[in-house]
């Protein structure tokens, strides 16, 4: 049997296309943390929004940039991506800070958000999206340019 | 009944993720033959959402809630088919890495539809 894991995965040419090849998987799970962040946050903002405000409207937050690097994802192009790029980290930005908040000062949150505990309640795929993202955005470029 | 149909349909979704995994593996589109295994999966969804909307007209409650309740069967309704219908327009191995990730997502919702019915 010969390993499927030495030959390189031929990645699409067509420029600018980022949800080609590993970014389908990505638009895949992009598209999961939307709908769990939307949804999540939206009940919660409609029914008891006043039990924990800042936890709630951070999901909503969340989930707005898991839309919009969603967007960019499947629009593709050069300024998607750049655009996407920044989303990204600041996304990685967001899960670290709130990650860390939510470890730290636990009263000021009665309820978890999509970020508590670096994702933990998401099998960390919060904090694991991004990282994988901005590798396969990098690599978008590189492919772009040469 | 609705239990029984959880069970059947997360450990539904495992077996095609796993059959989806194997032929990513093997650097394989998905095929005519996952497309029907993706049907019979996306039927145990569409069962468990008309049997849990039975359920709930009989005036049974889930124990966290009717609208998460109903939100997670559309959710695990909608799972696989729409991890199917983007590895048609992937015709490489990550076509069916997608739909082996559809089917991990669906037995957590399965997982989490369990709990929010029995609490």
């Amino acid at each position: 049997m010969t390993s499927g894991q030495a030959e390189v995965t031929p990645v699409e040419e067509k420029p600018a296309r980022l949800i080609g090849g590993p970014g389908l998987l990505l638009v895949w799970f992009y598209g999961v943390m939307v709908v769990g962040a939307v949804s999540r946050s939206a009940y919660q903002i409609t029914t008891e929004f006043d039990r924990a405000p800042l936890a709630y409207s951070l999901s909503a937050a969340a989930g707005l940039v898991y839309g919009f690097i969603t967007y960019s994802l499947v629009r593709g192009g050069e300024t998607a991506r750049r655009a996407a790029q920044v989303c990204c980290a600041a996304e990685l930005a967001g899960v670290l800070v709130v990650g860390t908040w939510t470890l730290v000062d636990r009263d000021a949150f009665p309820d978890s958000t999509v970020w508590s505990d670096y994702g933990m309640g998401y099998v960390f795929i919060p904090v694991l999206l991004p990282l994988t993202a901005l590798f396969w955005l990098r690599g978008a470029r590189a492919r772009q340019a040469g | 009944m609705l239990d029984v149909l959880t069970l059947v349909t997360g450990v539904a979704a495992l077996l095609l993720a796993a059959w989806c995994g194997w032929a990513a593996y093997r650097d394989q589109p998905t095929k005519d033959w996952h497309f029907i295994g993706m049907a019979v999966v996306s039927v145990l969804a569409l069962v468990q959402l008309i049997v849990g909307i039975v359920q709930l007209a009989r005036g049974e409650e889930p124990a966290q809630g009717t609208t998460i309740f109903v939100a997670y069967l559309l959710g695990a309704f909608a799972c696989v088919p729409a991890a199917g219908f983007m590895s048609l327009g992937e015709r490489t191995r990550w076509g069916s890495v997608t739909v082996a990730a559809g089917g991990v997502v669906l037995a957590v919702l399965e997982v989490r539809l369990y709990d929010i019915w029995t609490g």
